[in-house]
């Protein structure tokens, strides 16, 4: 491809404290293209998708996302964030604000949209998660796997060009994962650039267009879905697939 | 192994509850032989103080009178100090032919109550910020004048219930806004904001308050050249708002700690700023948790107000204790018990409202979870 990387990420390393939790981080990603991170928790996965919009920060290395490099300049990750939508694991929806208000909030206090505006944009992204007739609720009173459409369709709102999802569906009731990944792959389909971090293997095949494998701060394989889980090169992979896969 | 396999159950309505007074009865005072006992030493106790209280307060007391001589029954209260006195404790030295702008005053503060407590429809919410902010304002107007053609009162010549409200609402009201500061620069990432919010609140939280009131009102004249020319009395409101609102930091850094790490990553992943997040995210839910502390530490503000007695200032317990030397009411010690049941019950009533308002704010804000 020629076009330029999206997302850059040249050597980074990052620790917390004594513990090296990224190593040579090497890593670059295509505009719509859509990506599944996986390995051992403790891998270091989450925290190289929080590297992205700055929740965490790296020490050494660089990484540039939409040409822009992630420095301690608070306007680039100002802006970086604006770019860069993230569904967490634990939802963190606000819990004092209905739940068309959460959408409303970002996009009136960033975007500088007027309410009405932002209301008429927030019922379009609710519709889209198929969640519209809960919009004047409290997201206490949904259940998880609403609540997680709901967590997409904030990030959505925002218009991000990138949307990064670490572990969405890990804290979900069995019946709900479903809801949430028929999300997110309408949503790949679009043509939305996306970093998955999952143990979902089925919607890995289904969707990703490449798989990383990391273990202990490092990536240690890349490939395609199809081959990185028929014919794992690394030991360590074919071990991970193996415990994954083990109770199908 | 053969499927074992269970009938379908229709949803069945829960037992009924034995209901009427006497099951009810049963059931919670005499369902054994040691709850029976119980209910009924404990029927005596309150049969015992109850009649105590009628006979004292109201029965046997002495309701009406202009010395210690109008209360020659010792086994009664004697209320008639409280209704020949009054004015002097609700006024206490402000000057008697413009006591109307302490009156104007306290009918302001109820509205202003009446506007947090009640609900007014549509107009609601401006009718509370009107007198959020009016209250205030309208309040200095009228105690202090000097402007508006109102003739200048020295806070020196507040006193009895005046003297307390002032100091508590200002004690409440001037530490609530610095302790939130506060609050948000111990937490802040910036090392020496931290460290000079840290420091300030565990000063102010170390020292004891007496010493501090002696200090501002009595030492700083010595101290400080001019300093004088500030009033004694803004002098200890001043000394209030500082030592509470180290206190008051410590209640919203409480509720700020209560808030999920998830809460400020997502509310940073949308790309609010640090203020904004701050304003619309974290502290309005911090200051719903802080709610039980909040009130908790207004209260004891409200109490604490009587220690300007030590320095001198005739607050609502020490005009009582000043009326109480008076000649005309020296007498038996049955005076001087109505006197202190009697501020008891005023400084109650006030703490109780507060305690009952939180329970209503607190409830209101469950809604949502």
């Amino acid at each position: 491809m020629s076009e330029e990387p999206v997302i850059l990420f040249d050597k980074v390393n990052k620790w917390f404290g004594d513990f090296h939790v990224l190593r040579d981080i090497d890593l670059s990603v295509a505009k719509g293209e859509r990506i599944v991170i996986c390995g051992p928790s403790g891998s270091g996965k989450s925290t190289l998708i929080r590297c992205i919009n700055r929740l965490e920060e790296h020490q050494q290395g660089s990484i540039v996302v939409q040409g822009l490099e992630l420095t301690d300049d608070l306007k680039n990750i100002d802006s970086i964030r604006s770019e860069v939508g993230m569904v967490f694991q634990s939802f963190n929806l606000f819990p004092h604000m209905l739940v068309l208000d959460n959408l409303v909030i970002g996009q009136h206090l960033v975007r500088r949209l007027p309410k009405a505006e932002a209301e008429e944009i927030a019922m379009t992204y609710l519709e889209r998660v198929k969640i519209a007739d809960q919009a004047n609720k409290f997201p206490g009173q949904l259940s998880g796997g609403q609540q997680q459409r709901v967590a997409i369709a904030r990030s959505l709102c925002m218009k991000p060009k990138i949307m990064l999802f670490d572990e969405v569906t890990s804290a979900l009731d069995p019946e709900m994962v479903k809801e949430v990944l028929d999300v997110m792959v309408d949503l790949a389909q679009e043509g939305m650039t996306m970093l998955v971090v999952t143990h979902e293997m089925g919607f890995a095949r289904t969707v990703a267009d490449r798989v990383i494998f990391m273990d202990e701060g490092q990536i240690i394989e890349e490939n395609t879905p199809d081959a990185f889980f028929d014919n794992p090169a690394s030991d360590r992979a074919q071990h991970f697939i193996g415990q994954v896969l083990h109770h199908l | 192994m053969e499927p074992i396999l269970q009938p379908f159950k229709e949803q069945q309505a829960p037992p009924l509850r034995s209901s009427g007074f006497v099951a009810w009865l049963r059931t919670n005072f005499f369902s054994t032989w040691l709850n029976a006992l119980m209910t009924i030493i404990l029927l005596w106790v309150i049969y015992q103080i109850g009649s105590f209280v009628i006979s004292w307060g109201f029965i046997n007391a002495n309701w009406f009178g202009e010395s210690a001589k109008s209360c020659p029954n010792t086994d009664g209260a004697c209320w008639a100090f409280i209704t020949d006195r009054w004015r002097l404790f609700l006024y206490g030295l402000f000057p008697a032919e413009i006591r109307w702008r302490v009156d104007v005053f306290y009918g302001l503060g109820a509205l202003t109550i009446a506007a947090f407590v009640f609900s007014f429809g549509s107009i609601t919410k401006r009718f509370r910020l009107t007198m959020f902010i009016g209250f205030p304002i309208a309040s200095y107007i009228f105690l202090v004048g000097g402007i508006f053609g109102l003739k200048f009162v020295s806070p020196e010549d507040f006193g009895g219930l005046l003297l307390t409200v002032v100091i508590a609402a200002v004690g409440i009201f001037g530490s609530i806004p610095i302790g939130l500061i506060l609050a948000l620069g111990r937490s802040s990432d910036l090392k020496v904001v931290s460290k000079v919010c840290t420091f300030y609140i565990e000063f102010w939280r170390g020292v004891p308050h007496i010493a501090v009131i002696v200090m501002f009102v009595a030492l700083l004249p010595i101290f400080i050249p001019d300093g004088n020319k500030i009033d004694p009395v803004v002098r200890a409101l001043i000394a209030f708002a500082a030592f509470n609102s180290a206190y008051m930091a410590e209640v919203f850094r409480g509720g700020m700690q209560s808030i999920p790490a998830g809460q400020f990553e997502a509310s940073k992943a949308i790309g609010l700023s640090y203020w904004k997040m701050m304003g619309y995210i974290i502290l309005p839910q911090a200051i719903r948790n802080s709610v039980p502390a909040l009130v908790n530490t207004c209260i004891s503000i409200f109490k604490e107000t009587t220690i300007v007695l030590l320095i001198g200032f005739s607050d609502f317990l020490g005009i009582i204790q000043l009326s109480l030397e008076d000649p005309k009411w020296l007498g038996p010690p049955h005076i001087f018990s109505s006197a202190y049941v009697f501020a008891a019950l005023i400084y109650f009533s006030f703490t109780f409202g507060m305690s009952k308002y939180s329970l209503r704010l607190e409830n209101r804000s469950n809604v949502d979870q």
